[in-house]
């Protein structure tokens, strides 16, 4: 159901402009040139029309050709998805090794010097554009240190600056998830006779507490995951990587419709299968869901 | 530590002085309001803090190196960027855009997002399902690219970047909002409204909407935060405010070019929009802590 609406909402992004066959001809093109570019791509049928044409298509897995590559979208999707989903794992993975240990010290060590130095280390994240924090590690690490490639994405060294930037800009928001649902967790009353009972107190820590401090912290990260992809558009162009964000905007800025389309309907579907994947570990971590869905 | 508050509440001093003392006594929401205050100022005072004009170009003078250099003048504070451009009158006046951007955002997201919200918390049912839906489907849309295609499609300026980000940034309003109006949709005055005979856009707006305001201003500060960044992103990537206005986010992607050789081009700019950013995070953060009932979230 969600899945129909966004891709209603991706097809008409087309028609925001007015007239599509306008903006695919460009400037200074003649009536002429428009009147066979909107017949040959069949703008000049009823939207209804066209969108259940371009909707039976996408259901057979037929994304369209695009108007610039004059391939099929979803061989150019395929092409570069590696690129984006190497990013985004690297990327998830170097946040999650972050927060979660971090915020699981700063709750032990709650509103010590460590306590305070993450949290301010979380709201500095939240406030940095990711952009720039990515031109000023090129500048720092390749530039000066002269230690990694500032661009492209023909070997793993290329990934390192990129998976940081994205990282770190995922890491606030778990890591206060994490530290605040350790907390609560270890004032609580399982805890205690967990201690009372005489066991290891990072025993406890790992098995008790942060069992179920981990939960909510699942669920963000999926949707965390979502927001790296969408963050990639940004990363992608700054550091040359030809993903699927950096395709999203050269097709943008080249007004080919097909392929932006696309990838925001494959964005939108990576992002609803996340948030069921992220549902299904959550039922498998918390025996309470299971208990009470079957 | 703020559980002492709520000791000293039930006998203490009045709740006004409560707040006051709260208020002072929370390190970051000070910050986060002067700096705030700084920005916003020099934003305003513009045109008196400096005598040069943001867009006159010089080009006899291009890529001056600010005071501290050997080559630098102090005429130029901040040197001049490619076009001869006063470097420091461009970042004030680029604090305007992106303050200006970021409240009308916030606004017009805000009024979306508690409309909606206010709906599906106070009638439940069916409503409850649309809103649900709608935040859903709003939520699974990638923000960044839907509005650089919107931009890219309807053009770079001002109310379009600002109109664009208000439709996309209204889900928090919504989901907090919604939650809210549930809890206080069963509480006695509202029943009481009811019993009375007010209209429902008077029970929703006059009685229920005064107790949300709280959270109001607090998702707000965070959604003002949140804009600047996004509309710094997008005329970074071009797609966003155009040229020549003096946009921090497009001083970044001006300066790029020049990242080996004039680094203190990017800095500026991304410093300015980190604090900036971070002084409204401070501040909303620290507002919800300050009105919070429970203390530490």
């Amino acid at each position: 159901m969600v899945a129909f609406v966004v891709s209603a909402i991706s097809f008409s992004l087309m028609f925001v402009s007015g007239d599509p066959a306008i903006a695919i001809a460009g400037e200074g093109s003649t009536e002429a040139d428009i009147q066979v570019i909107r017949k040959n791509f069949g703008f000049d049928q009823p939207f209804h029309v066209q969108y259940w044409k371009w909707i039976s298509r996408v259901a057979k897995g037929d994304l369209g050709e695009s108007f610039y590559f004059q391939k099929p979208v979803v061989d150019l999707i395929a092409e570069r998805m590696p690129v984006t989903g190497l990013l985004g794992l690297l990327s998830i993975c170097f946040a999650l090794t972050l927060s979660i240990p971090l915020g699981i010290i700063a709750a032990v060590k709650q509103n010590t010097v460590f306590d305070r130095f993450t949290l301010g280390l979380a709201t500095i994240g939240q406030a940095t554009p990711s952009f720039w924090l990515g031109l000023m590690l090129i500048v720092v690490s390749s530039v000066k240190l002269r230690i990694l490639p500032v661009s492209g994405s023909s070997s793993l060294y290329h990934f390192i600056l990129p998976t940081i930037v994205l990282g770190y800009y995922a890491t606030p928001s778990m890591m206060r998830l994490t530290r605040a649902g350790m907390i609560e967790a270890l004032q609580s009353d399982y805890i205690r006779t967990a201690h009372s009972k005489g066991l290891l107190p990072l025993s406890i820590l790992l098995k008790h507490a942060f069992r179920n401090a981990i939960l909510p912290v699942v669920s963000v990260a999926a949707v965390e995951f979502g927001f790296i992809l969408g963050g990639s558009v940004v990363v992608e162009s700054v550091f040359s990587l030809h993903g699927i964000g950096f395709l999203a905007w050269e097709s943008i800025s080249r007004n080919d419709f097909p392929t932006i389309q696309a990838i925001i309907l494959v964005y939108a579907m990576i992002y609803v299968g996340l948030t069921f994947l992220a549902d299904l570990l959550n039922a498998k971590l918390d025996p309470r869901l299971r208990a009470t869905t079957s | 530590m703020k559980n002492t508050y709520q000791i000293e509440e039930i006998a203490g001093p009045s709740s006004r002085e409560i707040m006051f003392s709260r208020i002072l006594g929370h390190r970051g929401l000070i910050i986060g309001a002067a700096v705030l205050c700084v920005i916003t100022g020099m934003a305003i005072l513009a045109p008196i803090l400096t005598s040069h004009d943001p867009f006159t170009q010089d080009l006899s003078n291009r890529l001056v190196q600010p005071f501290w250099d050997e080559k630098g003048s102090t005429s130029h504070i901040l040197g001049t960027d490619a076009l001869g451009r006063d470097y420091l009158t461009r970042l004030i006046y680029g604090a305007r855009v992106s303050l200006l951007i970021g409240f009308s955002t916030a606004l017009g997201s805000g009024i979306i997002g508690t409309v909606l919200g206010l709906l599906s918390g106070y009638y439940g049912g069916r409503v409850d399902m649309l809103v649900t839906f709608i935040i859903t489907t709003r939520l699974t849309l990638p923000v960044v690219l839907i509005a650089l295609a919107v931009v890219s499609l309807v053009g770079g300026t001002l109310p379009v970047v600002v109109s664009v980000l208000s439709l996309l940034l209204w889900d928090r309003f919504a989901v907090v909002i919604r939650s809210a109006t549930k809890q206080i949709r069963s509480k006695e005055f509202v029943s009481a409204a009811k019993a009375v005979g007010c209209s429902t856009p008077r029970i929703l707006f006059v009685e229920i909407l005064p107790n949300l305001v709280g959270s109001l201003v607090v998702i707000g500060s965070l959604e003002v935060g949140h804009a600047i960044l996004l509309e710094s992103a997008l005329s970074f990537l071009g797609l966003g405010v155009q040229p020549p206005t003096p946009s921090w986010g497009l001083m970044v992607a001006e300066g790029k070019g020049l990242l080996f050789f004039k680094p203190w081009l990017i800095t500026f700019p991304g410093v300015a929009l980190a604090l900036l950013v971070l002084s409204l995070n401070l501040i909303g953060d620290g507002i919800r802590d300050v009105t919070a009932s429970k203390g530490i979230e």
